[in-house]
């Protein structure tokens, strides 16, 4: 318990660099006009917020998934189609793709999670590409390959969508802030450490394994609908992706750090500027960046930059005595 | 329904099906005695492939002959990745989705690798058999997926005599019971983690230049028969060789069944579809463990 407090008065202490931080965010786009670097800022924030829904479930609870951009693409199409074959508002259509991308999550969640080993995993994988099928042969409803063309997004302006990811991104991860502060997050620790332990101990590890995979995929969904009207555009073999979005996603949080809090934003952060850098040079095989990345973050980096940092700095208060 | 169709239906399943044991034959192996799903395993198919596409083209090597490069290749290939990237992942005792997150990089690299070299366009090989085909009682059925199906049984049955038989091979299965155990009895755990992942990858390749004659490559077609194997080493139950032998032909014929009834494009749905189920009710495998 002393460990605990002596933890969230560290967080107090940290409170002052992420309100700057805060602040720099808000004001930079009425000083800065260049709209290049305002794209890659908001790539950032969507990854980052990303990388935190995912880490949620992979980092906390445990349970990695290679396939979260099943949930990220039904997200995308719940609120296009809702959009272009119901008319629904793009706005509802937000709430609606977080929905759709939790629903989708319960099934598997159910199915697979009371299983250990890399079944889940990898189920989920699975799940995407299947998804990315039906999606595909399915061209009555979903348009097929041709994807969907969104001609009145929710917003026309690059400025617009900076403050929308923004609150989304502070949204997200202050949820999950709230939620790892709750009994169920350390319901989630505890099973990520030892799930024999936690179930000794009473908990439902299958069903808050579950909670854990619906919030997250909840969030995933929200975001597949504002790629969606970020980019107006969406098909199958981008929303469904396996190397360009799921991959990316593990690979945002192993680069920051599995399991921390701050390590998807700083692995988001070395994600886009890396992948946009090397665009110029392997212009088809852009994502050779990532799987080389990969290699070398779990050679070299196995905690990720901010597990590092966080154990160096560990071991400097250790050996100073305190 | 006309029952010769299904019956012609169920054959070619079998057939293709014999291709996908093979291909999970290596995934099941180094499953079972490493513990880890290799994500990269698509992309060696796909470097067997091209090793089998560029011999044919550049000096008409015959498609069953590569078989003899693509073999040593692709073992080569695979234990180089072992020595030098996995083992130290996995001797510094890293997480489990650490090793798998691994195989997915090294994957990503050789996709991306070969989009770089060979560009993203279909290539097949086509010979004087690819689209030959002999009818047995009113079944047709295609020459090269048959010569396939029957290499294929026989490879299986060579890696039966070499696991149960050798030295080599009872101390694969060895590690693969218990790594501990196996290490005090005097058993070089790396060197057999080695050869193991070598031989995952030779089957691999082996099934790549099969493959071949009645398929096209592409870089990306890795993604899919990763996904094509894991569903298979599921099916029959996870590091059973006989396993991935049932798992495959169920898969080959679920495919072929639901290519001809419901939808071509929605085939691999169906094969999805099996697999829930088997996660359902059977968890462990159509077979489970087992000695092979």
């Amino acid at each position: 318990m002393r460990h605990l407090t002596s933890m969230i008065r560290k967080k107090k202490k940290g409170v002052l660099p992420i309100v700057i931080l805060l602040v720099i965010l808000i004001i930079l786009p009425l000083v800065l006009k260049n709209q290049y670097i305002l794209h890659l800022i908001i790539l950032v924030m969507m990854w980052a917020a990303l990388g935190i829904s995912w880490n949620l479930l992979g980092g906390y609870t445990g349970q990695v998934s290679f396939g979260h951009a099943a949930f990220f693409g039904v997200g995308a199409y719940a609120a296009c189609l809702l959009h272009t074959k119901l008319g629904v508002s793009l706005w509802a259509g937000f709430l609606f793709a977080g929905v759709a991308g939790a629903l989708i999550s319960i099934p598997i969640g159910a199915i697979c999670l009371r299983l250990r080993g890399p079944y889940f995993a990898l189920s989920v994988l699975a799940l995407a590409e299947v998804l990315r099928l039906i999606t595909l042969h399915w061209k009555s409803f979903t348009e097929g390959a041709v994807g969907i063309l969104l001609i009145v997004p929710v917003m026309g302006e690059k400025v617009e969508y900076y403050y929308l990811i923004l609150g989304l991104g502070i949204f997200i991860m202050l949820t999950i802030a709230y939620i790892l502060k709750r009994r169920m997050g350390f319901y989630f620790i505890a099973i990520r450490e030892d799930e024999d332990a936690a179930e000794a101990l009473g908990i439902f590890t299958t069903r808050y394994k579950l909670f854990s995979l619906i919030v997250s995929a909840f969030f995933t969904g929200i975001l597949g609908s504002f790629f969606a009207n970020y980019t107006q555009f969406i098909d199958p073999y981008i929303v469904f992706s396996i190397g360009e979005v799921s991959i990316a996603m593990v690979l945002v949080v192993v680069l920051g750090g599995i399991g921390t809090f701050w390590g998807p934003v700083v692995g988001a952060l070395i994600v886009v500027l890396l992948s946009e850098g090397f665009r110029s040079f392997f212009a088809q095989a852009s994502i050779l960046v990532y799987g080389a990345l990969i290699i070398i973050v779990i050679l070299f980096l196995p905690r990720g930059i901010v597990g590092s940092i966080k154990a160096k700095y560990h071991l400097y208060t250790v050996s100073k005595g305190e | 329904m006309d029952i010769s169709i299904l019956i012609q239906t169920i054959v070619s399943g079998i057939l293709v099906g014999g291709l996908y044991a093979l291909i999970a034959l290596g995934m099941t192996l180094i499953f079972g005695v490493m513990r880890i799903i290799n994500l990269a395993h698509g992309e060696f198919l796909m470097v067997g492939m091209y090793t089998c596409f560029w011999l044919f083209k550049l000096w008409g090597v015959d498609p069953y002959l590569s078989i003899i490069l693509s073999i040593p290749l692709l073992f080569f290939l695979g234990s180089l990745f072992q020595r030098y990237v996995i083992l130290p992942v996995i001797k510094s005792r890293a997480p489990g989705e650490n090793q798998i997150l691994l195989t997915a990089g090294i994957g990503l690299v050789l996709a991306n690798v070969a989009l770089l070299l060979f560009s993203p366009n279909y290539f097949t090989v086509l010979t004087s058999y690819s689209n030959a085909t002999f009818i047995f009682k009113k079944i047709s059925i295609s020459l090269p997926l048959f010569w396939d199906f029957l290499i294929s049984i026989g490879i299986t049955g060579i890696l039966y005599l070499f696991l149960m038989k050798t030295d080599v091979g009872s101390s694969i299965r060895a590690v693969a019971q218990n790594p501990d155990a196996a290490c005090l009895m005097g058993i070089n755990t790396d060197r057999v983690m080695i050869y193991t992942f070598g031989i995952g990858s030779a089957l691999v390749g082996a099934a790549g230049s099969l493959f071949m004659p009645v398929y096209y490559v592409f870089p990306s077609i890795g993604e899919l028969f990763t996904l094509k194997a894991f569903i298979v080493v599921v099916l029959g139950g996870m590091g059973s060789a006989i396993g991935a032998l049932v798992g495959g032909l169920t898969l080959g014929v679920a495919e072929s069944i639901g290519a001809t009834y419901i939808s071509m494009g929605l085939k691999d749905g169906l094969g999805f579809a099996i697999f829930v189920l088997v996660l359902i009710f059977k968890p462990s495998g159509l077979v489970g463990k087992t000695r092979f």
